[in-house]
């Protein structure tokens, strides 16, 4: 047991040094693209989006929680990409020779994913709070957002380590990549509410575990604990068995490399 | 585990295989053994299966067939045991860039599960060991070539290993440095470590090596002390260059050159003869008198002790610059 603390712990810093050593990356990964969207896209559509069909104050106010869940899904997709590195430059294989639990890396990675999510739903939170989104569920709210944040952040960050493990080259890495998540972001009640999509695209945004998450988010910001209640039980039963899909599906890939 | 003369089996293969996805035949019936405190070189060509018999010694890599044993330790089922009796020294590229040399033994010293209060003095042991100190707290993006081989080989030693595996140790590196990290070698050896490497590196075989396996297409070809493969070959090389002129001349005076005594073989391509002789002092006179007496025109005469390229080429039927 403390040899397991004591290699993940290791493992864990690592991502942690990289990450402060690579300035851009940590200015680029809290000043993030998901922020800009807050900001543009909110602001731009704030006079065209019709209030009573978003059901929310402000289309800024709308949007925060479809934001939020982005961030998430940005951050779980792009998971494994240090792993991605590992692989090519033989870094994972010097690691794979020492007397390690085969399962540490993966956690070590789950870890700093969740940790890096967690921080920048906050900042998400933050910005929207400046554009006079408050939280009507407070602190408490804030809390179970980024608990329902790490719920769909496992399955997205094994699926990630998946693709990187199995992928023969980083370009095909990375082009999975940008298709999965523009038609996740789309096909999802983050931008429009379901009844403003077209009937098939709300059929398909039905499908999509990312559509479940921002429908229990989104109460816990805009209408209080009532409202967002039977959403979370929703959201809870939705992404155990999303988690355990991606688990089981990443368990084969890991085992594959890993050994 | 059984013994052969000079002490203990270190490293144990036995009709080793591995095939990628079931069709790709990357090495075959692959078998040596590496005695301990010996330096035993794989040597081949790039693709020759080289790194894969490594890559599963340092149980990264399960084999398809046969058994692969360090230390009396079966790689498949003992796997954890033998990783933590080995150190790995991969190719210069396994280098984390955003990491200091010191940041990368703590990381090493972690996963061998090192107590921290040993780590520290183990670190500054190894750096000291590769001359490494000066630059430990420096990120790794800055180091050279050298010092990058440097820290590999310092990873490497974090465990205090018995059995050191390699993988191309001076790959890429420029002659000083090469001649540096070979005396590390050397020095790692004398303190009783079993070291496997892999080159493709004639020289290195040659000068840094007990022993050494030729694999060439996944097989192994030829096993022994370098010095011991090439006095196999049984005799010294004299190279004869004909003038393109006398190209119709060469057979004949091939077949008069065989008639020589003391002459053990000749291979003619083109207007080159390439002759084995048992006693180069005895022989040269009586060839040479044969090429005037033919009339034929010399361009060139070489001759030379037998290197491991001839070593090479007698087993595997070609020059290992060749696929270069």
């Amino acid at each position: 047991m403390n040899d397991y603390v004591q290699e993940v712990g290791a493992l864990t810093t690592r991502w942690v040094k990289r990450l402060s050593r690579e300035r851009f990356s940590l200015l680029f990964t809290l000043a993030q693209p998901m922020v800009f969207w807050l900001i543009f896209f909110g602001n731009l559509f704030q006079k065209t989006a019709n209030t009573d069909i978003v059901q929310a104050p402000s289309y800024i106010a709308f949007l925060a929680a479809g934001v939020v869940v982005m961030t998430i899904l940005n951050n779980g997709l792009a998971g494994g990409t240090d792993l991605l590195f590992d692989k090519e430059n033989g870094f994972l294989e010097r690691m794979m020779s020492t007397p390690i639990s085969r399962t540490s890396i993966v956690i070590s990675r789950f870890l700093f994913v969740m940790a890096i999510t967690s921080g920048q739903v906050l900042v998400i939170l933050g910005v929207a709070y400046l554009y006079g989104v408050h939280p009507v569920t407070g602190l408490g709210g804030v809390a179970v957002i980024i608990l329902i944040g790490l719920l769909f952040g496992v399955g997205l960050t094994a699926i990630s380590m998946a693709l990187a493990f199995s992928v023969k080259s980083h370009g095909d890495f990375f082009s999975m990549l940008g298709f999965l998540s523009l038609p996740m972001i789309f096909l999802s009640s983050a931008l429009v509410p379901l009844s403003a999509m077209p009937g098939w695209m709300a059929i398909l945004a039905q499908l999509n575990p990312m559509t479940w998450a921002i429908d229990a988010v989104r109460p816990l910001i805009l209408t209080g604990w009532d409202a967002a209640l039977p959403k979370i039980g929703i959201v809870v039963i939705v992404m155990a068995v999303f988690d355990a899909l991606c688990l089981w599906g990443a368990a084969r890939a890991f085992r594959k490399t890993l050994g | 585990m059984g013994l052969t003369v000079g002490g203990a089996v270190a490293i144990e293969v036995e009709h080793l295989s591995k095939t990628y996805e079931g069709t790709v035949t990357a090495v075959e019936d692959v078998s040596f053994q590496v005695s301990t405190g010996e330096v035993f070189g794989l040597l081949g060509p790039n693709g020759a299966g080289k790194t894969t018999t490594l890559r599963v010694l340092i149980t990264v890599l399960r084999p398809s067939g046969g058994t692969a044993r360090v230390l009396g330790l079966d790689v498949s089922e003992q796997a954890d045991a033998v990783r933590r009796a080995i150190g790995y020294v991969p190719q210069e590229r396994a280098i984390d860039r955003f990491l200091t040399g010191r940041e990368h033994l703590q990381l090493l010293a972690d996963l061998y599960h090192i107590p921290k209060n040993k780590a520290a003095a183990r670190i500054d042991e190894v750096l000291k060991l590769v001359n490494l100190e000066q630059k430990a707290d420096e990120v790794a993006r800055n180091y050279s070539g050298g010092m990058k081989r440097k820290l590999d080989i310092a990873c490497g030693l974090i465990p205090n290993p018995k059995v050191l595996f390699m993988d191309e140790p001076t790959l890429g590196l420029d002659v000083e440095s090469r001649l540096k990290i070979w005396e590390h070698i050397r020095h790692l050896k004398a303190r009783g470590i079993t070291i496997l490497l892999t080159t493709n590196y004639l020289d290195e075989a040659d000068q840094l090596c007990d022993r050494i396996a030729i694999i060439d297409g996944g097989r192994v070809k030829a096993i022994g002390a370098p010095n011991a493969l090439k006095s196999g070959l049984g005799g010294d090389i004299v190279t004869l260059t004909l003038a393109v002129g006398d190209l119709d001349k060469v057979e004949a005076l091939t077949q008069i050159i065989k008639g020589q005594s003391g002459v053990k073989a000749v291979s003619t391509k083109h207007h080159v003869l390439d002759i084995r002789v048992a006693s180069p002092e005895a022989t040269l006179p009586a060839i040479l008198a044969a090429v005037t007496a033919r009339g034929c025109r010399l361009e060139f005469v070489d001759y030379h002790r037998p290197r491991l390229d001839d070593v090479f080429l007698a087993h595997t039927g070609r020059r290992m610059k060749e696929d270069v």
